[in-house]
């Protein structure tokens, strides 16, 4: 059997497009009820992973799993065609049929299966109720909205019950507040029918949200697999740290443990450079905006820079320092009183990272 | 159309003027002589005569049964072509055919040919008695008739939808390859599978443009002369336009026949405005917004034990419908005289040098076809941007009559046009050109005013107002944007306008038959008229250079138009 923490299994799964290898010998595991999200920029193999999921690629090696399930397996030759895998999905571009009525959308999927029409009749208006469309359900949803035509994709995605809900960026086509609504409305449904949700996106504040863990991907490699917390603080190599959040990544001249930035301070000795680094001749120094403090010039963990740009964002203020050719972004709350532009100010870095320049 | 843009009042006086010269254009050369056919047919010495028209219609038997034939061979037609084009679109586009983008360029091929000489082929394989094919199955495997008779309302339907799916095949094509992969993709995850999908999914979701093809080919073909013209009239079956022609021709113009004429041409029209209406109709409501964001590459049904025998069913079709009478074409014009059988002693090129070089006749059609093709095209692709550029970008009182004026070329059939324009520029209103070239050219601007204006004003819409606007802001005057922004962008739609008018007039024979005199007659009407006068063999060889003109001119087209592309 199973367990719970390991319900869907995607084993050494790779996927090559004649030469280009689109996803590379990726394995992870998700628990029942578990929001597993996978982030990354386009092109670095999130949909094409899903789709094999889903069963609308083939794998060229590895094999998946659901439950006791072994969905493709090129090695065993065995595929189960998506109309057999019994998952929910949503689709970015909604995808849902202006030619059939919004019932209809989502009775779709049970008329397949030859339910019992009373069965059907109930299971979706159950759905429509849970996505708030009983209203509109007789109109075609070619006059609802973005997020309305998103909630049809959802409750007909709702109304086979799956285990498994797959997630292709669906909201990345509806305007900026309808998505932090929805992403709520996915969570409710989630926690109401404890579905496990693969979802794919490119937007960090999105998986951060919604996720018990994330997966980050470049260029077909993951890159780190964690809770976001942990994703956030502890990034695990450069690419991680400059995509989630804002970063400020400065290059660190490095001679036998005396190291600074190009053509400025010095960096203080507190901020060990890891060991594994001490041989590394340039270094990348990353922060975040938020995690840097203006101090007084004769602080010994200092490193001092020009203001260059001061603009004001509302509830923060965005600074911009030049230290020797290089530009650092420093955000603090409009509250506390910061240089002006052209003065020299001194900052520390309460959480600087090294990683190698070129990782 | 955006209205939120007033127009500055410095250009009021030139835009007055342009919708003024657009109005013209239109009113004298599509509107006027339209007019003239609808008053005609219901005047009648000193007054109307409404009831008469209709009895005309009803009572006279031939004017009513060429009604009956003419919604026979399109209704045929429609269905045919309908279900031909629909299929193969389906097979080039959803299923893994062998060879897809080969076998799709190879059903677009019926469109550069003309459907008369297509009809003329088929003659010379499936004429009752002397066809070859009925005559090889009558001579060796001792039929008593023939296996297929071409003259029947079957054979020019079966024609006429060899030639013409390629409307709705090309429209079903475009629509499955934008629709939204993902359309698709979420019934499969709602676990239908392909068929259901198909039934369910794909094909109401296409309905539109499979409709709207279909009607496209029902408006082609109620207007027709040709092939009825060729397979039709050795039986007696006629239809509106060859009815017309038949009158008119046989009376030498008398005022009775264009009488008729104008009421089958009034009939015409307004079946023509109808079944526009209903593609207007079916486009605006059902047109989904069916296209996709993201593009994977869409679902493909696995034909596994059919994928060879259909691309073999595929290639039989090619064959049948395109080269056999293309082969049979250039045969008979290398004959020294219809009937012999094509041994190499029989065959020569000695027709094709006649015609080119000898006979007058056809040197003359073909000056006479690829002058007024190319003056046609160039006057109808200047007008056809005017006019367009006043539809789509200008905001001008009165516009609107523009607007109703511009639909009309769509719906006005090539016969229709042909009998205005006689009406029109016979003497009646102080200029005579009945009998010149120039009565031809005039109907040509008539009948290609519609293309000209759609690939206009397709490019045009292209053109973002925002572009204009940012070069006033510039300081650029109207003349000057138009010159330095509009006109280099819709210039691809000026040359698209120019070949859509070029060749299909370099083998116009509907308007061109009711126009000619001994010296005008264009490749088109020489093909015909000497077919009719029994010189197969001549007609054939003009025929089969028809087609090598037509065939290198598109390849031209393709090339430059792949150029321009990239």
């Amino acid at each position: 059997m199973a367990s719970n923490s390991e319900y869907v299994r995607l084993v050494n799964v790779t996927k090559r497009f004649g030469d280009v290898t689109a996803v590379d010998n990726l394995s992870y595991n998700i628990g029942k009820g578990e929001c597993f999200s996978m982030l990354g920029p386009s092109g670095c193999g999130k949909t094409t992973t899903l789709r094999m999921v889903a069963g609308f690629e083939d794998l060229s090696e590895g094999e998946v799993w659901v439950g006791d399930n072994l969905l493709s397996s090129p090695k065993k030759n065995h595929y189960l065609p998506p109309e057999k895998r019994n998952f929910g999905m949503v689709f970015q571009a909604f995808a849902v049929w202006p030619h059939l009525s919004v019932y209809e959308n989502v009775a779709f999927p049970l008329r397949i299966r030859n339910i019992d029409p009373a069965e059907i009749d109930r299971r979706t208006t159950d759905a429509l109720r849970a996505t708030n469309l009983l209203k509109v359900k007789d109109g075609s949803p070619d006059f609802l909205s973005g997020g309305g035509k998103q909630r049809v994709a959802l409750a007909r995605a709702l109304a086979i019950n799956p285990d498994v809900m797959l997630l292709d960026e669906p909201l990345s086509s509806l305007d900026p507040h309808l998505r932090e609504e929805m992403r709520f409305e996915i969570k409710d449904l989630q926690q109401k029918y404890g579905f496990s949700i693969i979802y794919v996106t490119h937007d960090q504040s999105e998986a951060m949200a919604l996720s018990d863990r994330i997966l980050v991907m470049k260029l077909g490699v993951v890159q780190q697999i964690d809770t976001p917390l942990n994703i956030y603080n502890h990034p695990a190599n450069k690419f991680v740290f400059s995509f989630i959040g804002l970063s400020n990544f400065l290059q660190v001249g490095n001679d036998n443990g005396h190291a600074a930035i190009a053509g400025g301070s010095t960096i203080p000795k507190h901020w060990a450079i890891p060991d594994e680094l001490k041989g590394e001749g340039v270094l990348s120094l990353a922060s975040r905006p938020s995690e840097i403090d203006f101090v007084s010039a004769d602080e010994p963990e200092a490193i001092k820079g020009v203001v260059t740009r001061k603009a004001y964002l509302g509830e923060i203020i965005d600074y911009q320092l030049k230290m020797g050719d290089q530009l650092m972004r420093i955000q603090k709350g409009r509250r506390d009183p910061g240089p002006e532009v052209g003065e020299t100010a001194a900052v520390k870095l309460l959480r600087p990272f090294w990683y190698r320049e070129n990782d | 159309m955006n209205g939120t843009v007033k127009n500055g009042g410095s250009s009021f006086g030139v835009a007055q003027i342009i919708l003024f010269i657009s109005i013209a254009i239109l009113v004298i050369v599509v509107a006027f002589p339209v007019l003239l056919i609808f008053f005609n047919a219901v005047w009648v010495e000193d007054h109307f005569e409404f009831a008469n028209a209709l009895k005309v219609l009803w009572e006279e038997e031939e004017i009513f049964q060429a009604l009956i034939n003419s919604l026979i061979i399109a209704g045929g037609t429609t269905v045919g072509s309908t279900i031909v084009g629909t299929f193969f679109a389906w097979l080039v586009t959803r299923t893994d055919l062998p060879y897809k983008s080969f076998m799709k360029s190879m059903f677009l091929v019926p469109f550069m040919l003309p459907s008369f000489i297509g009809a003329l082929a088929w003659k010379m394989l499936l004429s009752p008695n002397a066809g070859f094919i009925n005559r090889f199955f009558i001579e060796n495997f001792g039929f008593d008739g023939p296996i297929f008779n071409i003259y029947t309302y079957y054979g020019i339907s079966a024609v006429e939808v060899m030639y013409l799916f390629p409307f709705v095949f090309i429209q079903v094509c475009g629509a499955l390859e934008r629709m939204d992969p993902t359309l698709e993709e979420s019934a499969r995850i709602s676990g239908a599978g392909l068929f259901t999908i198909t039934r369910k999914i794909t094909i109401p979701l296409v309905l539109p443009s499979i409709l709207s093809g279909a009607l496209l080919i029902m408006l082609y073909s109620m207007a027709h002369f040709g092939t009825v013209a060729v397979l039709g009239i050795e039986n007696g079956i006629y239809n509106i336009p060859t009815l017309i022609y038949e009158r008119i021709h046989q009376s030498g113009g008398s005022f009775a026949s264009i009488r008729t004429g104008t009421i089958l041409a009034t009939v015409l029209v307004i079946s023509a405005a109808l079944i526009i209406w209903a593609q207007r109709k079916i486009l605006g409501s059902g047109h989904y917004q069916i296209i996709g964001g993201k593009s994977f590459r869409p679902m493909e049904l696995k034909l596994r034990g059919l994928r060879w025998p259909l691309l073999i069913f595929c290639f039989l079709y090619i064959g049948f419908t395109i080269i056999l009478p293309t082969v049979v074409i250039f045969l008979v014009g290398g004959l020294s005289t219809y009937g012999l059988p094509f041994t190499p002693e029989n065959l020569s090129l000695d027709n094709y040098k006649f015609i080119l070089f000898e006979y007058q006749v056809t040197k003359d059609a073909i000056f006479n076809s690829v002058w007024l093709g190319f003056v046609a095209a160039i006057i109808t692709m200047f007008a056809g941007v005017m006019i367009s550029y006043v539809i789509v970008k200008m905001k001008v009182r009165g516009k609107g009559i523009l607007e109703f004026l511009g639909m009309l070329p769509f719906s006005v059939p090539g016969s229709v046009i042909a009998l205005g324009v006689i009406l029109a520029w016979s003497g009646q209103f102080g200029i005579n050109l009945y009998n010149t070239v120039w009565i031809i050219l005039v109907a040509y601007i008539a009948r290609y005013m519609a293309f000209s204006l759609k690939a206009n004003s397709a490019a045009l819409e292209q053109v973002h107002d925002s572009l204009v606007e940012a070069a006033r802001s510039c300081g650029a005057t109207m003349w000057q944007s138009l010159r330095d922004i509009v006109i280099p962008l819709v210039r691809p739609g000026m040359f698209a306008a120019f070949f859509l008018i070029f060749l299909p007039a370099l083998r116009e024979l509907t308007v061109s038959i009711m126009l000619y005199a001994p010296t005008t007659r264009t490749i088109g009407v020489a093909i015909y008229t000497l077919n009719e006068d029994g010189e197969t063999v001549i007609s054939a060889a003009l025929a089969g250079i028809a087609l090598i003109l037509i065939v290198v001119g598109q390849t031209i087209i393709n090339k430059m138009t792949k150029k321009a592309g990239e």
